[in-house]
């Protein structure tokens, strides 16, 4: 009986999980085809697969191709980086941005324009990568090698308040820096809208890479969940999977940030919708935060695509999707419950 | 003579008959899920009553309804004869205190100042620490036997020191009724019985009516006047544990197979399970 | 004995602070006081009247500022702490410090960059915020998980908007709300500060009121219910105490983060027993602000720093020392 049950909620997540994967095909579609310039699916297949060049060809190549891979890879990692920090500091409301991730990019970014002079975008992605790189590594070495292992408490602790002097300092530089500040701006509004291919085919393999590692450890996550000494217990090494997993975060938080500048929010609430389908087991949350994020980030993408002429950037489409979600999903019945 | 003492019993005995607390078919639940329908109890006067049923059986959500903190959905729940929710909580906390499993003692509070909290019904704004309040605090930690370790942190204390100082704070607050919710979890044997054995004193000593939720069937049987056996939300049987413990009413409340012999040291029911090898 | 020595040295630490903290704000700097007898000028109200001005005016109003808000924040943050039972808790899951940048941007945004039109802007966006998560977090009641994640979600609707509207507007309005947003006590005077000082003391007299209440809750709800206490009301006014404390300071000076965290932490370790109390918390989020806003007047050269930033900052670093020292 017992059996047959679990059998059953398995089978029933196998077809949630090609569910979700149809779906998240099916918007890479639109994202393609949907825009200012309606193209045909038989004509994106055209510009796909033979050489053709004209409006259409560059349409693709240089505004929805570029856009639409951007905001898969930047998707799996979100949704990925966001799991996987709230199973390791066991807290559900940690994402990048508690992480204080998001902030040292931030930091980065800002130190590039008023010390280094960086004016282009595509210049920015090389100090985001560098900052949010940084920032994990000083916040995981403060969370956790202080205390002479990873205290999932100390970990947040640490993220808030680095997070914190981040901010303070980054605004400090350029609250008085008109110039700066103007780019600053546009860069902490997280946007998919990048011109070239090359950034989505750099952090590719990266993404790719981290989401196989986080695969790699989630029946350990699972373990880890249920505290130290019953995860030693049950045969798993908890600073191993906190090792691999912090590693993980740092290559994840570091692509996402850099390709699309800071998003938060959706990192913290696609594992908890992921939760809620699937129940607290980490070899499930994990693929459906990874497959259902991209969804959500294209969908809001082609909202701000169609919505305002000048364009919403997808960050923002994203909080006003994602939070009425939220809101509905945790005034259900029992929803309570983590 | 005789007349006047005949009267005297007589009031005696109506005083002793109505219940110290009661549940009038009380529906309780908790937003849809309803754990008991149309539940009847009452609490009598001056007896160590005591709740056992199995785990999920209502009782330690029947515990909470008498102690006000569950509104039933229907029915009313009266105190010495009146609707508990229409006195004011101030008025119901100087008459009924409750031992919750709950409770929090702050970072780094001293025994004394935890155990005097429990003066705050009787205490009014403005007015300062009275000799009453000083009082009750000491003859609180007196009778509960942690008056030597008044000025420790709470934090330092065992266990069952640390139960017996919110058992303290719950008698500072002089109440005559008091509720006990599973208060020896947790506890190891010796401190149980102690424990146990400190209610029964200030039930048979000072007068105070109790009512405590227990899992242990032995010490319920030992150490109650009054046993209230639910199961699924219905009381299956009350009264003294000599007249209705027998091996069918355990069979029927908790699933168990087992035999009853007379405790040698109180000769009161006496549990023994026999468990799945001995059960045919 | 040596406790008790300990807590005198560190009572007397903190008192001396204060006061060189007091002196040095109202006399140091721009030639204003250069001996003892111009001081004594200054106090006795015979010296000039430009130096008169700068210091009882100027100096004077700010310094006063900043222990009134500095004990304000420190008292919302204590009263919250105690509510959620955890060091972390503070007015801003209530959403209430980014509705009032998005008032505030608003109000810059349609008629310029008036002060008090900030303060109403800023007071009703909070209000709005506040309102909208308690409302959409109340189910049967409120659970403390609820009320996290709707606040979450509402500031995250809040912050989108005001991401988009910082780009919408020009630089210049974008640039001035951004310094809002970052806390600050530029340009404090005694009209400014007077009313809302007047708000707070009473805020502050409501809340010791209830202190021995609030102290009940922290025992659990079973056990404060036990005593007599109508647990969801006396939640819902200190509550209600704390985001008020919160809204008048964020409404005059902009959201001035981490005193409310920090205040009543730091106040712990000088209590002999370790408690966090109202008064204790309200002395140290003042001895605080002052600190964090002389350092804010004087760390540059030409231009006065928002003392959010600085507090924020230092704040933060000394939440790592903290991390790094317990762990040894």
């Amino acid at each position: 009986m017992i059996n047959g049950q679990t059998q059953n909620s398995v089978t029933s997540r196998y077809q949630w999980l090609i569910l979700c994967i149809l779906l998240l095909a099916l918007i890479i579609v639109a994202s393609l085809c949907i825009g200012a310039k309606p193209i045909s699916i038989n004509d994106i297949y055209q510009v796909l697969f033979s050489d053709q060049t004209g409006l259409t060809s560059t349409i693709i190549f240089e505004g929805r191709l570029p856009r639409t891979l951007n905001g898969l890879f930047v998707g799996m990692a979100l949704g990925t980086s966001g799991a996987l920090i709230q199973a390791i500091t066991r807290n559900p409301l940690a994402d990048p941005g508690i992480l204080g991730i998001n902030l040292g990019a931030s930091l980065a970014v800002a130190i590039a324009v008023v010390f280094l002079g960086a004016t282009q975008f595509s210049a920015f992605f090389i100090y985001a990568a560098l900052g949010s790189l940084v920032a994990s590594l000083l916040i995981f070495a403060i969370g956790s090698l202080s205390a002479g292992k990873v205290d999932p408490l100390k970990l947040t602790l640490a993220g808030i308040a680095l997070g914190a002097v981040f901010a303070g300092l980054s605004s400090a530089l350029i609250l008085f820096n008109p110039l700066a500040f103007d780019q600053i701006r546009f860069w902490t509004v997280g946007s998919l809208d990048i011109r070239t291919l090359s950034v989505p085919l750099y952090i590719a393999p990266i993404v790719i890479v981290g989401c196989l590692l986080a695969l790699s450890i989630t029946p350990a996550l699972n373990a880890f969940g249920l505290g130290d000494a019953l995860a030693a217990t049950l045969g798993s090494n908890p600073i191993r999977v906190q090792i691999i997993g912090l590693i993980t975060i740092t290559l994840l938080c570091g692509a996402a940030t850099a390709a699309a500048g800071p998003i938060g929010f959706v990192s913290l609430m696609m594992p908890h919708i992921a939760r809620w389908m699937v129940g607290p087991d980490q070899r499930w949350i994990i693929p459906f935060s990874f497959i259902l994020t991209p969804c959500l980030l294209l969908i809001a993408d082609i909202i701000g695509r169609l919505l305002v002429v000048g364009e919403l950037r997808v960050s923002i489409v994203t909080a006003f999707i994602g939070a009425p979600i939220l809101i509905y999903l945790v005034r259900r019945k029992g929803a309570s419950s983590l | 003579m005789t007349q006047q003492s005949s009267q005297l019993s007589a009031v005696n005995t109506a005083e002793t008959k109505q219940a110290a607390l009661s549940t009038q078919s009380v529906t309780l639940a908790y937003e849809q899920n309803v754990i008991a329908k149309d539940l009847s109890v009452d609490i009598p006067h001056g007896k160590f009553t005591v709740i056992v049923g199995p785990n999920g059986c209502g009782k330690s959500t029947l515990l909470r309804a008498l102690s006000r903190l569950l509104v039933p959905q229907s029915g009313e729940i009266l105190l010495n004869g009146e609707n508990i929710h229409h006195q004011s909580t101030r008025e119901v906390a100087k008459k009924l205190g409750l031992l919750p499993q709950s409770a929090i003692a702050p970072d780094g509070i001293k025994v004394i100042d935890l155990v005097s909290r429990g003066r705050f019904p009787h205490q009014k704004w403005f007015q300062p620490w009275s000799e009453a309040d000083q009082n009750a605090v000491e003859l609180a930690m007196q009778a509960t036997g942690v008056i030597d370790y008044a000025e420790l942190n709470v934090d330092q204390l065992s266990g069952g020191q640390r139960q017996r100082v919110w058992v303290a704070m719950a008698l500072a607050q002089e109440t005559s009724l008091l509720l006990l919710d599973e208060p020896t979890t947790y506890l190891d044997i010796a401190h149980q019985i102690e424990l146990m054995d400190l209610f029964q004193d200030l039930n048979q000593i000072q007068g105070h009516t109790l009512v405590a939720v227990l899992h242990d069937l032995n010490h319920a049987c030992r150490y109650a006047d009054h046993l209230i056996m639910i199961k699924s939300g219905q009381v299956i049987a009350t009264g003294a544990p000599n007249e209705i413990v027998t091996e069918e009413i355990i069979q029927q409340v908790f699933g168990l197979s087992c035999l009853i012999l007379a405790d040698p040291v109180s000769n009161t029911p006496l549990i023994i399970p026999r468990g799945r090898k001995t059960a045919n | 004995m040596s406790a008790m020595t300990k807590n005198l040295l560190s009572k007397t630490l903190v008192l001396a602070t204060a006061l060189t903290l007091v002196y040095f704000t109202l006399f140091i700097g721009d030639d204003i006081a250069n001996n003892l007898q111009d001081i004594w000028q200054l106090i006795s109200g015979e010296a000039d009247k430009y130096q008169s001005i700068v210091v009882w005016q100027w100096r004077a109003s700010r310094l006063f500022s900043a222990i009134i808000i500095g004990a304000a924040l420190a008292i919302s943050g204590a009263v919250f702490q105690s509510l959620v039972r955890n060091p972390l808790g503070s007015p801003d899951i209530t959403g209430f410090n980014v509705g009032a940048f998005t008032g505030v941007l608003i109000a810059i945004a349609l008629f310029g960059n008036i002060y008090w039109y900030s303060v109403v802007g800023a007071i009703i966006g909070g209000l709005c915020a506040a309102i909208l998560v308690y409302l959409f977090a109340y189910r049967d009641g409120h659970s403390g998980f609820r009320l996290i994640i709707v606040g979450i979600a509402i500031s995250a609707t809040l912050t989108a908007f005001n991401q988009w509207l910082s780009l919408t507007v020009s630089l210049e309005t974008a640039m001035t709300a951004a310094l809002w947003s970052a806390g600050s006590l530029n340009g404090m005077t005694w009209l400014r500060i007077m009313p809302a000082t007047l708000l707070i003391v009473a805020l502050m007299g409501l809340a010791l009121l209830l202190n021995t209440r609030m102290k009940l809750l922290e025992m659990g709800d079973d056990t404060a219910a036990a005593l007599g206490i109508s647990v969801n009301k006396t939640r819902l006014i200190i509550m209600l105490i704390g985001v008020s404390l919160t809204a008048v300071a964020t409404a005059i000076t902009g959201p001035i983060s981490f005193i409310s965290l920090a205040a009543p932490q730091i106040a712990r370790r000088l209590h002999p027993q370790k408690h966090i109390t109202l008064v204790g918390s309200a002395l140290v989020g003042a001895l605080l602000l002052m600190s964090a806003d002389f350092i804010a007047q004087h760390s540059m050269q030409n231009a006065t720093l928002p003392v959010g930033l600085v507090t924020i900052s230092l704040g933060g670093l000394y939440l790592v020392y903290l991390i790094i020292r317990e762990g040894k």
